[in-house]
């Protein structure tokens, strides 16, 4: 059916979008980018350091609410829900 | 009896009683019950449930230590841990849930139309359940040989007894409503102890913005920056900049244990037990708020307990803590072996420093941090004895989960599903609630005589999930073309490399002298520790597979149907058996 392709294509782009921020703030701010970053403060906290132990953290936390909620507009768009 | 037992007898008792009286309040009834707890928990509970479920004794207990020993490296366990329940939520759980049914190696059996599959998938589930098993088993017993100075092998039965009553009774349906209760016990006991020490040191009530405060000494220093300055002092690696074994290491480390979360199937199964698609993209979220809730505490709890140990051993640069004046939490774990101390120069005081020839504190086991932290910090009995309940908690609720996976995977998909197709709903629980007494009966057998290898099991559980399990699964929802021997050549390639990697390094199962490279570093393969190995193992997995299916053709048309299917949460009801 063409629009149930169209809704996995588009679960697809979110699902996308949310992986290549999960890997951002935890693989890239909190490891490769550690260094930099840690010349930046966040009160007694180094940047790099942050993200590595607490932002990266907050950050998947937001992401699963906001794909959850993403994905009950999409269901509804196209008339998918159970 | 002293103040201290008897306040710890209460809580740990205490804790032990509401989980019976819930246990007898959800006892299960039918297989539905037992297996998924009847399709009826709302995410907010199921949020909870995995929440216990997944916090196993390693987190409570041993995290925070390895943190405040690694330091910055212990970012790989927050980031590993958390993590992995993205790829949970956008990648596996939905479409798990949309199946609807009862265990994963059931998933992977309808999905590759294989009874080989699902074979290959029990024997994965079983080796990565059982050896998680024996560390909370263990957990139970030092926890209970700590706190109420009964025998160890005392503790670990009453911990086993305890299991049984809630999860032989209860199925799925009593550990669910159980690990909810035990998820606010552990959480407490976590948390509180937590919340008085950031407020000793830095004098703000929230350990998660303490430990990026001034220290509350008026010196205005940053907590952080003290450590820093107290740990180079002594030799150590700067606490917020020690990289374990290099970034590729760290980078390897933190995606195994990523990718082996959203493998891990007892898990996954607690996915199954709420009512529809929506509801499992939402557990998933509520699971990891509950989570961060202890995992974003845990670096604070590290790092303060790391400067509350240096600044009772070296209270000044260059002054000393006598011996003969040690505080009374440091006799209490010399007694039990995991702290010790030589006077080398033999001038009666306590030098710990990184240079291993002059270094007096031989041993500081990374475990006693989070129990003995409440002490050092001279906090009230009470809280002590809530870390104590709390440990429990922990470890009880991890292994009830495995339990209930082993117990499913042989009940459900080896009786029922391959050698005794024609199981009455009756006799299967039956079957369900025999094998998962015999489980207890092996897991406790195995706390009380740990295998030589039990250390290194934990690696091994994860590497598994990551290069068997989590890739079968991906690929079945996300490549509608992939096949049934494909997946398979693939779980098969996945598990037998990490494996490899592990024994050749660690020893074939483990027994020193039998690794035929050696444990040296120089031999890693670009430095990469077998820990971290599990990453690789699943690019072989997804490559393997992938070659395959190219070489020996797609899955069949309705395979495909099934897949598509899949992919959209109209019409899943509620898990069923067929």
């Amino acid at each position: 059916m063409e629009s149930n392709n169209s809704y996995w294509r588009e679960n697809l782009r979110l699902i996308f979008i949310c992986l290549v921020i999960w890997f951002v703030v935890s693989f890239g701010f909190g490891l490769i980018l550690v260094e930099p970053l840690n010349e930046f403060r966040l009160g007694g906290y180094k940047l790099g350091f942050w993200f590595a132990q607490q932002g990266s953290i907050y950050t998947f936390v937001a992401l699963v609410f906001w794909y959850s909620a993403q994905m009950n507009k999409l269901d509804k768009k196209y008339d998918v829900e159970e | 009896m002293d103040e201290l037992k008897l306040y710890t007898y209460i809580a740990v008792f205490g804790s032990f009683a509401v989980y019976f009286g819930i246990a007898w309040w959800a006892r299960a009834s039918s297989t539905s019950d037992f297996y998924v707890a009847g399709g009826g928990i709302t995410p907010l509970q199921n949020g909870m449930a995995i929440g216990a479920d997944w916090m196993s004794a390693a987190s409570f207990i041993s995290m925070a230590g390895l943190i405040a020993f690694l330091g910055y490296g212990g970012s790989v366990f927050l980031m590993g841990w958390t993590g992995g329940y993205v790829l949970l939520a956008t990648l596996l759980a939905p479409y798990m849930r949309k199946h609807g049914k009862f265990t994963v190696p059931e998933f992977i059996s309808d999905r590759y139309y294989s009874k080989t599959a699902r074979i290959v998938a029990v024997v994965c589930l079983i080796i990565a359940s059982l050896t998680y098993i024996i560390g909370q088993m263990k957990g139970v017993g030092v926890a209970f040989s700590r706190f109420l100075e009964v025998d160890y092998g005392l503790g670990l039965g009453i911990g086993m007894m305890v299991v049984w009553v809630y999860a032989v009774l209860g199925g799925m349906k009593g550990i669910t409503y159980t690990q909810i209760a035990q998820y606010c016990v552990l959480i407490f006991a976590y948390t509180i102890p937590a919340v008085f020490i950031s407020l000793q040191l830095t004098g703000n009530p929230i350990p998660q913005l303490g430990l990026g405060s001034t220290l509350a000494d008026g010196s205005g220093v940053y907590l952080l920056d003290k450590l820093d300055l107290v740990v180079t002092d002594l030799g150590f690696k700067e606490y917020t900049t020690d990289n374990m074994g290099g970034t590729l290491n760290m980078f390897a480390y933190t995606m195994s244990l990523m990718i082996g979360t959203a493998g891990l199937p007892h898990v996954i199964m607690r996915f199954f037990t709420v009512p529809s698609v929506k509801a499992a993209r939402s557990s998933a979220g509520y699971a990891l708020v509950f989570i961060a809730l202890l995992y974003t505490v845990a670096p604070a709890v590290g790092a303060m307990a790391r400067l509350n140990l240096m600044n009772t051993i070296e209270p000044q640069a260059g002054q000393h803590m006598v011996y003969e004046e040690r505080p009374q939490w440091f006799k209490d774990w010399e007694n039990t072996g995991l702290l010790k101390f030589e006077d080398k120069n033999g001038d009666g005081k306590v030098q710990y420093v990184a240079d291993a020839a002059t270094n007096e504190m031989d041993k500081v086991d990374r475990d006693i941090m989070v129990l003995a932290n409440p002490a050092i910090a001279n906090l009230p009995n009470w809280v002590i004895a809530l870390v104590a309940a709390g440990g429990l908690a922990a470890a009880l609720s991890t292994a009830a989960g495995l339990l209930l996976a082993i117990s499913s995977s042989i009940s459900h998909d080896l009786m029922k599903g391959v050698l005794t197709p024609n199981l009455s709903e009756k006799s299967e629980l039956r079957a369900s609630r025999i094998v998962m007494t015999i489980s207890i009966l092996i897991s406790g057998y195995l706390g009380l005589n740990p295998p030589g290898f039990a250390a290194g099991t934990v690696a091994l559980a994860f590497g598994l999930a990551a290069s068997s399990i989590f890739p079968a699964l991906m690929m079945g929802i996300f490549s509608k073309k992939m096949s049934g021997k494909a997946a398979i050549a693939g779980m098969c390639s996945g598990i037998g490399i990490t494996m490899l990697y592990v024994f050749q390094h660690k020893g074939i199962m483990f027994i020193p002298g039998t690794s035929f490279l050696g444990g040296l570093e120089e031999n890693w393969f670009f430095g990469i520790s077998p820990n971290a190995f599990g990453a690789v193992g699943a690019i072989v997995n997804f490559t393997v597979a992938f070659v395959v299916c190219k070489a020996t053709g797609d899955a069949p048309e309705h395979i495909q149907r099934l897949v598509e299917n899949l992919r959209i949460p109209k019409g899943s009801g509620v898990a069923h058996a067929h």
